[in-house]
């Protein structure tokens, strides 16, 4: 077994309107950027497990995102290939 | 009858749901700890506001993962009656006993005042006392209560009738200014398909009596109450 790094990226759906992408990107254009067209704000996690390899980290991971880390009602997620803990 | 009010590491409503039914429904009432494993012989179950794990997550995120979260499923799969108010409803929606999720008001604001909410259904444990159409006035208190679902799923929620409340004005309009976080269709509360499981927002436990300003909210106790005393009217 050895330690994994995984980085996950939930953000919400296309269809779910998100108000604090919207306030940011309002703040930009209020700033002098016009040339923003969106911001969606989403969430970042580093996950470390414990596995036999890159295969089993990313399994249990992708496992704890869909139950916990992300809600599928609202939400999406993402996983970045397992990488070892130095 | 015996309310159980659940405690989460957060919770902060659950002593005004207490005082509603303890001293102002005068009904045995007990506190259930979130690690519980039993609820003890409840006849209804209340999860109360709060910032269930600081909101930690998402909004009843972790909560929904409770030890005290498997009885409280069985006992709604039982047709058990469970009201989940604003953390507790959004701790349900996490859980999947009721449809839909609970995301940032559409305002990015935290929302603290008193708003009208319409009876839509009165075919429900916590309604079954009001009239369909009457407005309640209820305080909410909430950063993120805007009702999200899929289209499908809203479709069907409304097809079944089941939303329960929904924010309107005094007269009982449902206007988009009456809808105080963006919440599709004006939806403040709604309830499973088998319509035992209702959450809602707003806080009817904060208007249980005249010197609050209201005591709207007395009807989801005095309905619950009827339920279990004289059943379904």
């Amino acid at each position: 077994m050895a330690l994994f790094t995984v980085r996950v990226f939930v953000t919400l759906k296309p269809s779910v309107f998100d108000p604090q992408g919207r306030t940011i990107v309002e703040s930009l254009h209020g700033m002098g950027y016009p040339a923003v067209a969106d911001v969606r704000q989403g969430k970042y996690f580093e996950v470390q497990v414990d596995a036999a390899d890159t295969a089993g980290a990313e399994t249990l991971v992708r496992e704890v995102s869909g139950k916990l880390l992300a809600n599928p009602v609202i939400e999406s997620f993402r996983i970045e290939a397992p990488a070892p803990v130095a | 009858m015996k309310f159980a009010v659940v405690v989460f590491p957060g919770s902060n409503c659950d002593h005004d749901a207490y005082h509603a039914v303890k001293h102002v429904l005068g009904q045995p009432a007990e506190f259930l700890w979130h690690k519980d494993t039993s609820l003890q012989g409840a006849d209804v179950v209340i999860l109360p506001g709060g910032f269930s794990y600081g909101d930690y997550l998402r909004t009843g995120a972790i909560a929904r993962f409770s030890p005290v979260m498997q009885a409280v499923t069985a006992f709604a799969a039982q047709g058990g009656p469970v009201l989940g108010i604003c953390n507790g409803f959004q701790i349900l929606c996490e859980a999947g006993l009721l449809e839909g999720a609970l995301i940032r008001n559409r305002q990015v604001q935290f929302r603290c005042e008193h708003v009208n909410v319409r009876v839509e259904q009165v075919d429900t444990p916590f309604t079954q006392a009001g009239t369909a159409g009457q407005v309640l006035s209820l305080p909410i208190a909430h950063g993120e209560g805007q009702y999200f679902a899929d289209s499908d799923v809203l479709d069907r929620i409304e097809t079944q009738r089941q939303v329960i409340f929904r924010y309107a004005t005094a007269a009982g309009e449902v206007t988009p200014e009456a809808n105080c976080n963006g919440s599709m269709n004006n939806i403040a509360g709604v309830c499973n398909a088998t319509r035992n499981v209702v959450g809602l927002m707003p806080h009817p436990e904060r208007a249980c009596e005249q010197v609050l300003g209201s005591d709207d909210g007395l009807v989801l106790f005095e309905s619950v109450l009827r339920r279990l005393t004289v059943g379904a009217v």
